[in-house]
């Protein structure tokens, strides 16, 4: 297996995006990427999209071909593969493009995530979310995406001691980095107060406890390590890329509040990458509702089970603590278009490895991680980069 | 949701039910699996009928819902652990007030929802609290 | 002999009263309530239909006795609320006891006394041989237009009679039925709410009938209201059943136990088997029950009832299921804000 790099990366702007379509999306953070690489499209071999549910947001599917065609390269014929596991579905789209590149099959190759979600109503959206859990077991009876987090929020605050206050600094945390990410979808900042006075979607959960609905794109371009130097000065290798699978239905769970799967692909990826958890400088997490953070941060094995709240309360989470956790934002304030997210992910810690996240750059960041999560925890991804 | 079959295949579990057992291993289940997990090739399944009761593992009130579930909100949402072991999610037709872990519950005969104004209406399993 | 072998009741938990319906039209409770004797009436959950109305009952008649529900070999719903226009509310009940599929069913529709029609059509089909155990039921979510003054009445709740004879609870020993074309209450299809003659369904409707199908039982079987211990009346409101007990020589005494109405409201196809129920709740062996319904269009069914020594003893465990008055125990009342939320009365987008 050859080591694998990321030689540009490429991110629109998140948020209600309404001028803009779903191949248009795609088109702009692929530009992007092949900018910040200084390559030409016709260089690339193979490219890998991740994306949840173009069918039921923009009634479009087969969108692999769709954006190697509107990228200028159906005449090429390159291989163009669309690849779904709900809201993990950009990071697999990612490790699917390292392995194509590690194996020697591919040498340039693009993975990118799109979601368009805001061409439907609202209620529409959280239908098509809740597809990412069991439909026959979970949706039919009425569990909603929040409704099954709020779930998990329960269980784990009748076990362990989080209070409402730490689980709202989730959020203003997160908004805090938002703030300072120019592609983020909320750029203000909040008060824990704003989290407690908004409305309640799911008990315990409030509005500002849950991601966004998001349009948004975002691409990266990898290529073989020994050749990355032809592209960029500053090539950020691939050190882990693991992927663990759990029961679809929630209810199937061996513990409720731990997702198993982010366990084992979390430790998978240390041993993948002979690095350990003092090794990571920041970490982005899955945090499509603040209690996924709370959970994330323990399952990676950052701390014990219960005592996420109290690091989050602390600071140890926030920027200038000492393991920043959603330095882009997060799911919560740069937004969830849900396909694109695991690429968001690893186009924020290239940012921050690089040297390139401006006001939220984190001093002397060598190696990050990303923790991607695809429903309530049934596929997971976590990568390690490093420079 | 609008295909009929895959509600209608699904009758005899939504209306009473019905699960599935290992008898190599004696793990029930329900939802139904057709293939155990634990003893995977070796392991013999047959049907098992719930006796339905069972307790509130966890739950939340849900507020804001899929188009279809709109009108019911709020409504109760929980996993149940039933007695033989498996847990499922259900509704729990109580006052959100009343929701608790641990709660006792026991299996009512309800509407889950309608495929619009037009379309089949979709029975089956919610919970209520045993008093 | 053939008989009831098992009963079930279920009424859903919301009640309104009749003075709250009242204060939104600007109707004096007082008048109403006096006039009616009708206080509070039930009213359906979100997700309660006549279906699971009657699935409840259903079950709670299993509850009381053991029976393979594969011996029941016919399952009749009667209802004026049927949740389909057409498909079955019968093949629903079937299979969620466990019935179907080695059954016949249907749907009946005789206004409110669709119930008891299920009821004879069983007692025929087991006496014949045809079947081993046929269940019929009444239920309904009734319907009453706003405002109307059937809206201070209509209720929803249901009741499942177990028709076999292997060791009935109560013996079924006669029924004959007054049957009339009179148009005092009706329902077109496609229309939401049902519209009625006023006055005119009292004497040409409920009275004519009812007295005529009592009478005919009468001649037919030389008895008289001094042979029973008990009387249920279909009870629209608390006036009629009262009213019609009188004249036919009943006593106040003997239809108490299943007059019901005044806490539960007309339930229609589920109000005299509700009665029944109620009665039974509370029968000793050997106690004699008389049972008249009555459905618009018009009709009455009458029945000679006989309790056993069943009720009181081996299979049938009458404690297994709630029975009426616990049913009626602990209402949630509910405003007509919520009322109409229940009952579909607000216009969702």
């Amino acid at each position: 297996m050859r080591d694998v790099a990321v030689i540009g990366i490429g991110c629109t702007t998140f948020g209600e995006k309404w001028e803009t379509s779903f191949r248009d999306l795609f088109l702009e953070a692929g530009a992007l990427a092949l900018e910040d690489a200084q390559l030409s499209g016709e260089r690339i071999d193979a490219l890998y999209v991740g994306n949840m549910s173009a069918g039921r947001f923009v009634e479009q599917e087969h969108v692999g071909a769709l954006i190697a065609d509107y990228a200028g390269l159906a005449s090429r014929h390159i291989p163009s593969t669309r690849v779904e596991s709900a809201c993990c579905s950009g990071s697999l789209a990612f490790r699917q493009a390292v392995i194509a590149v590690a194996s020697g099959l591919e040498e340039i190759v693009v993975a990118a995530g799109v979601e368009k979600m805001t061409d439907v109503e609202t209620s529409t959206s959280v239908d098509a979310l809740a597809a990412a859990a069991d439909r026959e077991w979970e949706g039919f009876v009425g569990a909603t995406f929040p409704g099954l987090y709020a779930m998990i929020a329960t269980d784990y605050m009748h076990r362990y001691p989080l209070t409402r206050e730490q689980l709202a600094k989730v959020a203003v945390k997160n908004h805090y980095n938002g703030a300072r990410n120019p592609i983020a979808q909320f750029q203000q900042e909040i008060t824990v107060d704003t989290v407690l006075r908004s409305s309640l979607v799911s008990d315990p959960l409030r509005l500002f406890d849950c991601s966004p609905i998001t349009d948004g794109a975002a691409a990266v371009i990898l290529a073989p390590l020994e050749r990355a130097r032809e592209f960029c000065d500053t090539p950020v290798r691939v050190l882990a890329s693991t992927q663990a699978s759990d029961t679809i239905a929630l209810h199937d769970r061996r513990d409720i509040s731990t997702l198993d799967a982010s366990v084992v692909a979390g430790k998978r990826a240390f041993q993948m990458s002979g690095l350990a958890l003092r090794d990571i400088d920041l970490v982005e997490v899955h945090d499509c509702f603040t209690i996924a953070e709370i959970c994330a941060i323990e399952d990676l094995g950052f701390c014990r089970k219960g005592e996420a709240g109290k690091l989050t309360e602390e600071g140890v989470t926030a920027l200038n603590g000492d393991l920043p956790v959603n330095t882009s934002g997060g799911l919560k304030a740069c937004g969830h278009p849900v396909g694109a997210t695991g690429i968001k992910q690893v186009c924020e810690v290239v940012l921050q490895l690089r040297g390139e996240a401006g006001r939220r750059q984190v001093e002397g960041a060598e190696v990050g991680m990303t923790h991607n999560v695809g429903g309530t925890g049934a596929t997971v991804a976590v990568h390690i980069l490093g420079v | 949701m609008s295909s009929v079959a895959r509600f209608w295949r699904k009758i005899p579990q939504r209306y009473n039910l019905i699960g599935s057992r290992c008898t190599n291993c004696g793990r029930y289940f329900f939802p139904p699996r057709s293939f155990c997990p634990d003893c995977r090739r070796t392991g013999k399944i047959e049907e098992h009928k719930f006796l339905g009761t069972g307790e509130v593992v966890t739950f939340t009130v849900v507020r804001s819902a899929s188009e279809q579930f709109q009108q019911m909100t709020p409504y109760v949402l929980a996993i149940v652990k039933l007695d033989e072991g498996p847990r499922l999610t259900a509704q729990v037709v109580c006052n959100p007030e009343e929701a608790r872990i641990g709660m006792k519950v026991r299996p009512v005969f309800r509407r889950i929802s309608a495929d619009g104004e037009s379309g089949v209406i979709h029975y089956g399993t919610k919970y209520v609290p045993v008093n | 002999m053939v008989g009831i072998v098992t009963y079930g009741v279920y009424i859903p938990k919301f009640r309104i009263k009749v003075e709250e319906i009242a204060r939104v039209w600007g109707g004096n409770a007082e008048d109403v309530t006096g006039g009616l004797g009708v206080f509070s009436k039930s009213v359906p959950d979100l997700d309660e239909d006549t279906a699971t109305i009657a699935v409840e009952a259903a079950r709670n008649a299993l509850r009381r006795r053991e029976i393979d529900p594969r011996d029941i070999e016919a399952v009749y719903v009667g209802s004026e609320s049927h949740p389909y226009a057409v498909k079955p509310t019968a093949c629903t009940v079937g299979e969620a006891i466990g019935a179907t599929p080695t059954m016949t069913a249907a749907d009946f529709e005789f206004a409110c006394k669709a119930g008891t029609a299920g009821i004879q059509t069983c007692m025929g089909m087991v006496a014949s041989g045809m079947i081993r155990y046929g269940l019929a039921i009444g239920s309904d979510v009734a319907q009453g237009a706003p405002s109307d003054a059937l809206e201070y009445t209509a209720a929803a709740g249901g009741a499942a009679y177990l028709i076999g004879n292997d060791d009935p609870i109560a013996i079924l020993h006669r029924t004959c039925s007054f049957t009339t074309d009179t148009p005092d209450f009706w329902r077109r299809e496609g229309q939401d709410y049902p519209r009625h003659g006023g006055r005119f369904t009292g004497e040409p409707g409920y009275f004519k009938h009812v007295e005529g199908a009592v009478r005919l039982m009468f001649e037919q079987t030389g008895k008289n209201p001094k042979d029973y211990t008990y009387a249920v009346f279909h009870q629209p409101n608390a006036k009629f059943p009262q009213r019609v007990a009188k004249i036919l020589g009943f006593s106040a005494d003997q239809i108490k136990p299943g007059l019901v109405v005044p806490r539960l409201g007309n339930t229609y196809s589920g109000s005299s088997l509700i009665g029944l129920a109620a009665t039974l709740d509370v029968a000793r062996p050997g106690d004699r029950i008389f049972m008249a319904s009555f459905g618009s269009g018009a009709g009455s069914d009458a029945f000679d009832i006989e309790v056993t020594d069943a009720i009181e003893a081996g299979a049938f465990h009458r404690d297994a299921a709630p029975g009426v008055e616990k049913l009626l125990e602990n209402p949630v009342y509910i405003g007509y804000a919520q009322y109409a939320r229940h009952k579909g009365k607000i216009v969702m987008q």
